[in-house]
């Protein structure tokens, strides 16, 4: 099995739709949304929930007032500033906390206990194309890289049970924690990247990330027709860090709209032919590394 | 004041949307700075071209063990929430991209064998875009936490004048970290059902900051009207609504500021600057800098 994650760096380039392009020319396939702080995929393939589980990250501080002299010992020990005076005593902001647990090492009056923090769900959902597993992180919730991993694994776990052959990962934006949870057990990375300054700025840093990943990279420049200049920009771009452009996709108006009746870019009559192609070139060079393997 | 301009879903016109109100702000004589706390995709340098910019590294303290008294008890492995800490006989192996820097590790350690050492994550930037103030934190490709960084520039960001930033996109750490300190949350959204969703949680994240946000509805022509009767139900106010725009778009490509040279951009800017501040303003007319008394009186 092959795992293959669409990742960005400059968010809103269109990971998700080729996605869901591509989930539905490889179905029957596994797919998981880990872009848990804003999961769309199960906005474009649909289905319905089969399976929830709870997703804990880690614990908080919380103070028993009863037993709170406000000392202060674990403001002063509390380094992200998540403690805060509320009347005679203090309280613990569980949006700032981290669950370190200082404060608890540090109050004189065992006034602290550590609490689970349930911050978001996982789903499995049944849609169209297969199995997919999908996250929702609780607004304002940290550990998303925890909850991302969560999901790799219950995909991985779904593919290897229902003998999919890829795995397609729909990533987060960004370079930080949570790109690194999605990448972290991934055969290839699909960078969708657009021809404006930020996504060219974005793909260098997404680009030197996979390398230090130690990643193959391949490159889709999505909207490629919006500035001939930025995208030769992005072309060369793709040269130097030794990543193949698989394919240019133009901007078709229609497309955002499309998104309320669940239409991908799949659906477009000038787009299928070229995701087509593209999905081609992503199976090829999957077929290629079996071959080298062997 | 301090403005922070921010979205759930990813590539909605975040930085479009700051970059340009920031102009504005200074070419009505305000005295602005604009903040780009996107660490993970910092963009704002490219329609800004800020100069004489200087940098500084960014480091966060990480456990380093000092001296041969390390007893191999693993007092520090126990006590680690993050798992970023491993005793291995008189050894001890830190992961610092699994390290939050609590501190707590070395505390526990009996022998005080553990000592903390700057760890740099990121590079903080200063400079001068015309008559706006740039600053902007890059955090170093492979670091993986952006919060700290964030911290960092926004503590260092002025107490005058209105400060414009530019967060990073989700819900999560760093959108938190960018929302702290607010006096005016926009939203930047589109109206599709991506942006609906992601606007949903991006309103709930800014309501348990206690935050009451307003929003800019962007490509407003290439979607649905679901946003918008969102909006109207939870009663959020609507700053602006701005349609797809070839030209806008190509300007962005280009790297420039779209509301110089394009008076629909500029007006639902013009509309902005006004909502935010509370009084209206005459954009094509620039008036003298120096204003600020103005503002300050009206601050939430």
């Amino acid at each position: 099995m092959k795992v293959i994650a669409f990742i960005s760096g400059k968010g809103g380039t269109g990971k998700t739709s080729v996605v869901a392009s591509f989930a539905r020319l490889a179905a029957p396939v596994v797919a998981a949304d880990c872009d848990v702080d804003a999961a769309n995929l199960s906005l474009l393939l649909g289905g319905c929930v089969v399976r929830e589980e709870g997703f804990v990250a880690g614990q908080v501080a919380r103070i028993r007032p009863d037993a709170c002299t406000a000392c202060g010992a674990c403001v002063e020990r509390c380094r992200f500033h998540a403690i805060r005076p509320l009347g005679a005593h203090f309280e613990v902001d569980p949006l700032a906390c981290e669950g370190c647990r200082v404060c608890q090492q540090g109050c004189p009056f065992d006034a602290v206990e550590m609490v689970d923090n349930a911050a978001g769900h996982v789903h499995v959902l049944r849609t169209s194309v297969g199995p997919m597993v999908s996250a929702a992180l609780e607004p304002a919730q940290s550990n998303s890289g925890k909850l991302v991993t969560r999901v790799r694994t219950l995909a991985r776990e779904l593919a290897i049970e229902h003998g999919s052959e890829v795995l397609l990962l729909d990533g987060p934006p960004g370079i930080g924690c949570p790109v690194h949870a999605t990448l972290a057990d991934t055969d290839l990375a699909v960078v969708v990247t657009e021809p404006t300054p930020s996504g060219q700025h974005d793909l260098e840093r997404t680009l030197e990330l996979l390398r230090r990943f130690g990643r193959p990279a391949m490159v889709i420049l999505n909207k490629a027709d919006l500035s001939q200049a930025m995208a030769q920009r992005i072309r060369g771009v793709t040269a130097a860090y030794g990543a193949s452009l698989i394919g240019e996709l133009p901007f078709v108006a229609t497309v955002p709209a499309g998104l309320a009746q669940r239409l991908a870019p799949l659906d477009d009559s000038t787009l299928r032919p070229l995701l087509e192609t593209q999905w081609d070139r992503i199976m090829e060079h999957r077929c290629r590394q079996e071959g080298a393997l062997a | 004041m301090r403005v922070v301009i921010a979205s759930g879903k990813g590539g909605t016109g975040k930085t479009m949307v700051a970059t340009n109100l920031a102009w504005l702000l200074a070419k009505i004589g305000l005295r602005t700075t604009y903040v780009d706390a996107d660490v993970e995709a910092p963009n704002g340098h490219l329609f800004l071209h800020p100069v004489a910019v200087t940098s500084r590294r960014f480091s966060s303290p990480l456990p380093v063990l000092v001296g041969p008294l390390c007893s191999g008890c693993g007092a520090c492995q126990r006590f680690c929430a993050f798992n970023a800490i491993v005793a291995a006989g008189d050894k001890v192996l830190v992961f610092p991209e699994l390290c939050h820097g609590c501190g707590g590790c070395v505390e526990v350690c009996p022998e005080s064998a553990l000592h903390e050492r700057p760890r740099e994550s990121g590079t903080l930037l200063r400079g001068r875009a015309g008559r706006i103030g740039y600053q902007a934190g890059h955090l170093d490709v492979g670091e993986p936490r952006s919060a700290p960084l964030i911290e960092a520039l926004l503590e260092q960001a002025p107490r005058e004048g209105v400060v414009v930033v530019d967060a990073p996109p989700g819900t999560s750490c760093g959108a938190v970290a960018a929302l702290r300190g607010a006096d005016q949350v926009v939203l930047v959204t589109e109206p599709t059902p991506f942006g609906l969703h992601d606007l949903r949680l991006a309103v709930e994240m800014c309501r348990k900051l206690g935050c009451s946000p307003s929003v800019i509805v962007n490509r407003c022509d290439l979607g649905n009207d679901q946003v918008l009767t969102y909006l109207h139900a939870e009663a959020i106010a609507v700053l602006a609504e701005i349609p797809f725009d070839r030209q806008v778009s190509a300007a962005y490509a280009r790297g420039e500021l779209a509301a110089t040279g394009h008076k629909p951009l500029r007006e639902a800017m013009r509309a902005v600057v006004s909502k935010i501040l509370v009084h209206d303003v005459d954009v094509d007319r620039a008036q003298p800098p120096g204003d600020l008394h103005r503002v300050k009186g009206v601050c939430p």
